[in-house]
């Protein structure tokens, strides 16, 4: 009995050991030159740096980093210091790693990168009185009733309504299939939305296939199912790493019908071992290319390649849009570094509805005081490999 | 002198209750003076959750001796059944405690009920076949928890299986000023959020009384004699299935209450957080704290649960560094050699060796 | 003709279910472990043979065979480092050890290779098509399906003839009685830890080239599917993890294109009750009587 007290005990002081010495450093941290909070701003991104979803997390983080950086070398009289904690998508280490932002003094949150993490961290922001704006939350749970809360993408309804309102334009005859993750707030949010104005704008919805986490790996039932419903279209409002599976395994059944997706399937052509020839002629609603030719995309890419060996996805670029668009407001709204969180917030909140900014995601971006972005979600379809306007 | 006169059983069980009010004293003093940082004080709510958590598996585990891999099952149902009812009931009970509390016990219930319709047909299975049937039904119920679509509105409750895939929340016909509670995947969204550390403490207590008097009642001797030998326990006339049904329902019950206060402490909430993975967890926090040893649990839980995020300075090292720790915990309390090269190395130990 | 595709896609899916359940069972049947970790293993033969194929330019037949080294050594590591101090403890406290081993390899996994999905060229592509190509059956499908056979064939071979694998059953049976009869106890455990990661890495090739995705939580949860077809068929059984995996996969299909994709995994999961309600040790297990 003793010797397992003894064990235990030991073990306990272990772990506080691990716990004490945590305390100090955080490797996380891009500096400015000055760290002192009293002349830069501090700013946080929080989202899945490990687990299954750390592509995500890591891209937000990676773009948060480069905006950072741009800003901290230019001659602005704002200078930022970021650090980015991870949450593994789940609601409540997104809410402690929050915690852990706030006691390391941040200002202002570019985060969390996931819809779920996002809605649990934001009713606490809203309570708290912390500027939120997150990069790539699409869901209009995370902004609803809550003033502080803002989005750099698009929300769920706004997609589906728009990938419906595509369909109903350019290929009103289309027999339409959709395979979407049942699991995921995500993607059954574009689901809803787009089935309810599917219905209004009188598509054939001829075949809806689900899957989860647990069964994302063989889609062929699904492909079978749309098939003999004699689908034309698959309409697929997922993430690329399912998609590309999806695509891979139709072209095995020998299967072409057109693949239409929306921002999740940024992504799909920089996909290490993916042959890009299965991507031929798949539409999507997207945001952002890594292609596009304008110089500050092209700046973007470029420095994200150098430091992080990556092309950078849609989420990366919305990250990097984040920033820029908390230092526009800052400007707007006259902040100075010594301000509490607090005051930032309700600085900031009433200035966001009078911004337009210029992104990687779109040029002329501005927000409704709801929190949502308008800005024109883009259709392109993929030939040769690349991004090209239909 | 009356101390010493008390059964060691009963001793220890003082002890322990008396450490819990002293660390909650200690940790609402340190709080209310601000010696607490914010991210110590977020997890006060989910550490109370998983003692309870870890507490009750520890009586399905290590005090009835069955294997569970779907504790989190039981939190899932009690979680999402106190996110309806309490924001179904908002209007009826103003009081957010009260509210909480009947939401709590609402959670206990209805995970009690599910616990009798699972460990009826499962507990006529043996060790690892059994232990593969309760992840089993952990799955289930994270599947059917995704389909699930519940709003309320001034007619009362509406709810819905969206079974096909084809069904969204505004099939559920709420009226305008309805509220979407449960919205499939999207899980709970928009959840007024009641959990109090107050509430917490009081479900650890409610749960290490509830766990202690049964381990040492007439019903817990039962239990453990069926653990030890369930062929003599039977011979002399024990009734197999009353007492097993017996310890799995009351851990389900316990489960389900934290499954509650753990739902109310945020506003968001989806049925894929009570995964396998989580199950793992809280196995993983009676087994380090020890087999049927209740305050070995709670210990473990709170300090499981901080760890990963004072490894945060580990950065993308740090899950590497959580499974490191574990690994090596793992192996240092339960390997004889080590251990006596660990004892070895403090003078006191040794003589403690001789005398136990 | 699409009950015909939806079987083939069933018996495809299965055939990886079984072959990593034959490496869960042999496991469990002679260390009576949990290893947990299996799963992780095919994530890695999974990632070494990516390497090799896609940055070396070696031909497909190496990689597997680097790959089948790799896990091979890594799983002996792991047995002698994690498991090997734990042969006294309770076996719950080897469980978490297991856990935490897997733990280990998806976030070494992360750090070496970055989160970043990969795609899988398969081994093999193309499909057979038949009945004037109404149906389609990929190459990879029917390579899965026979080495598949080929494996339980070869292990019930070996584990009935060959000495070692002689020493292998007398431990599972006993091992105290084993020991005293000469059997080096630690080398038949390890060596069934190398066999056994060995055939993860096979499976983790096959399992890429099907569902081609390369991410470091691939082999989890078909660790866990692979687990169930274990208990499914009786756990320790060659032929019951063959015939569990086999019919997971059948019935996992068909109730994804029958039923409800919503549901797919409860069917499963529910089937599995079922069975285990009527035949408690699994289809082909052994019931052992408990002694008094």
């Amino acid at each position: 009995m003793k010797k397992k007290l003894l064990s235990l005990v030991m073990a306990a002081a272990m772990v506080l050991g691990l716990a004490a010495c945590g305390s100090s450093a955080d490797t996380t941290d891009t500096g400015s030159d000055d760290s002192a909070s009293g002349t830069t701003f501090k700013i946080g991104t929080i989202g899945p740096l490990t687990g299954e979803n750390a592509i995500y997390g890591l891209a937000v983080a990676n773009g948060a980093k480069i905006a950072v950086e741009e800003i901290n070398a230019s001659d602005s009289s704002i200078k930022f210091e970021l650090q980015s904690q991870d949450d593994v998508a789940d609601g409540e280490t997104s809410v402690n790693a929050y915690n852990k932002l706030m006691d390391w003094g941040m200002q202002l949150l570019v985060g969390p990168t996931t819809t779920g993490a996002a809605q649990a961290v934001s009713a606490v922001t809203n309570t708290d009185r912390t500027f939120m704006l997150t990069p790539s939350a699409s869901s209009t749970d995370v902004i609803d009733g809550k003033d502080n809360v803002f989005q750099v993408c698009f929300t769920d309804p706004n997609q589906g309504t728009g990938s419906a309102d595509y369909m109903a334009e350019n290929m009103p005859d289309a027999k339409i299939a959709i395979i979407y993750r049942n699991d995921d707030a995500y993607s059954q949010g574009i689901h809803d939305t787009f089935v309810t104005e599917a219905a209004a704008k009188g598509l054939n919805v001829v075949y809806e296939g689900t899957f989860t986490k647990d069964t994302a790996t063989d889609f062929s039932v699904q492909l079978t199912g749309a098939q003999s419903a004699g689908a034309d279209l698959v309409f697929l409002p997922i993430y690329y790493q399912p998609a590309s599976v999806i695509l891979n395994q139709a072209n095995a059944m020998g299967y072409a019908p057109t693949f239409f997706g929306v921002d999740g399937m940024d992504g799909i052509l920089t996909m290490e071992g993916f042959d890009t020839s299965l991507a031929e002629g798949v539409m999507l609603l997207t945001p952002f290319s890594a292609d596009a030719q304008d110089e500050r995309t092209q700046n973007f890419v470029k420095s994200y390649q150098e430091e992080f060996d990556d092309t950078p996805n849609q989420f990366a670029a919305d990250a990097y849009d984040a920033v820029y668009i908390l230092k526009a407001a800052l400007e707007a709204a006259e902040c100075t570094p010594d301000m509490s969180s607090t005051d930032i917030c309700e600085a900031v909140v009433a200035v966001m509805p009078t911004l337009s900014v210029d992104g990687l995601t779109g040029a002329g971006m501005t927000w409704d005081a709801s929190g949502a972005v308008s800005k024109e979600p883009m259709a392109v379809v993929i030939e040769n490999g690349t991004y090209v306007l239909p | 002198m009356k101390i010493r006169s008390m059964k060691r059983s009963t001793r220890t069980n003082l002890i322990t209750y008396l450490g819990v009010i002293i660390a909650f004293a200690a940790t609402v003093i340190l709080r209310d003076s601000g010696g607490l940082s914010r991210s110590l004080t977020g997890q006060l709510v989910p550490i109370c959750c998983y003692m309870s958590m870890a507490v009750s598996l520890n009586l399905t585990v290590g005090i009835l001796g069955e294997l569970s891999l779907g504790h989190a099952g039981f939190m899932s149902v009690g979680a999402f059944s106190g996110v309806i009812a309490a924001m179904s009931l908002q209007s009826a009970i103003p009081s957010d405690a009260l509210r909480l509390a009947v939401a709590m016990l609402v959670g206990a219930a209805v995970a009690a009920v599910a616990g009798v319709v699972i460990g009826t047909p499962v507990l006529r299975l043996r060790g690892d076949y059994l232990a593969i049937v309760t992840l089993a039904f952990g799955e289930i119920i994270k599947e059917l928890v995704n389909c699930l679509l519940v709003g309320w509105d001034s007619r009362g409750l509406h709810v819905a299986l969206n079974l096909t895939g084809d069904k969204s929340i505004a099939d559920l016909g709420l009226e305008t000023e309805g509220i979407a509670i449960i919205k499939g995947a999207q899980g709970a969204t928009s959840t007024a959020t009641i959990s109090t550390f107050t509430a917490g403490f009081v479900l650890v207590l409610i749960t290490l009384f509830v766990v202690l008097n049964l381990k040492d009642s007439r019903a817990g001797r039962a239990i453990m004699a069926l653990r030890d030998n369930s062929i003599a326990a039977e011979s002399v006339g024990l009734n197999l299935t009353k007492y097993k049904l017996m310890a799995f329902v009351t851990s389900a019950a316990l489960a389900g209450a934290a499954g509650a206060l753990y739902g109310l402490n945020f506003s968001s909430l989806q049925a894929s957080k009570f995964d396998f993975n989580t199950s793992i967890l809280i196995l993983v926090f009676v087994v380090l704290g020890g087999l049927g040893n209740i305050w070995g649990s709670l210990i473990a839980a709170a300090a499981l649960t901080i760890l990963p995020e004072a490894l945060r300075q580990f950065s993308d090292y740090r899950m590497l560094v959580y499974a490191i720790v574990l690994i090596l915990v793992m192996l240092l309390t339960n390997n004889p050699t080590l251990r006596s090269v660990l004892s070895r190395l403090r003078p006191g130990a040794s003589k403690e060796k001789e005398a136990a | 003709m699409e009950f015909l595709s939806y079987l083939i896609s069933g018996i495809s899916l299965g055939s990886v279910y079984a072959i990593i359940a034959l490496g869960y069972t042999m496991v469990y049947g002679i260390a009576k472990m949990l290893n947990f970790a299996h799963g992780d293993i095919i994530m890695v033969g999974g990632y070494i043979s990516f390497c090799a194929m896609n940055y070396l330019g070696l031909p497909s037949i190496v990689g597997i065979i680097l790959a089948m080294l790799v896990c091979t050594v890594l799983g002996v590591v792991i047995e002698g480092l994690a498991y090997k101090p734990l042969r006294a403890a309770p076996s719950l406290a080897v469980l978490i050890t297991a856990i935490g081993v897997s733990y280990f390899l998806q976030n070494a996994a992360l750090l070496v290779w970055s989160a970043a999905p990969k795609v899988y060229t398969p081994i093999i592509s193309g499909s057979l098509s038949l009945f004037g190509g109404a149906l389609k059956i990929p190459y990879v499908s029917i390579l899965t399906v026979v080495v598949c056979l080929v494996i339980m064939v070869a292990l019930t071979a070996f584990t009935n003839m060959s000495k070692m694998g002689k020493a292998m059953r007398a431990c599972s049976e006993d091992k105290g009685a084993a020991q005293l009869m000469g059997i080096n106890v630690n080398a038949t455990i390890s060596m069934t830890f190398a066999i056994g990661s060995a055939l993860a890495a096979i499976a983790g090739v096959l399992l890429c080239s099907s569902y081609p995705t390369l991410m470091p939580t691939t082999g989890s949860m078909p660790g866990i599917k692979a687990f169930t077809a274990a208990v499914f068929g009786g756990i320790g059984s060659i032929p019951g993890a063959f015939l569990g995996g086999l019919l997971l996969g059948i019935i996992e299909a068909m109730a994804k294109a029958y039923i409800s994709t919503n549901l797919a995994n409860s069917i499963v999961f529910a089937v599995l009750i079922v069975v285990l309600l009527v035949k408690p040790a699994g289809l082909l297990g052994r019931y052992v009587p408990e002694k008094v």
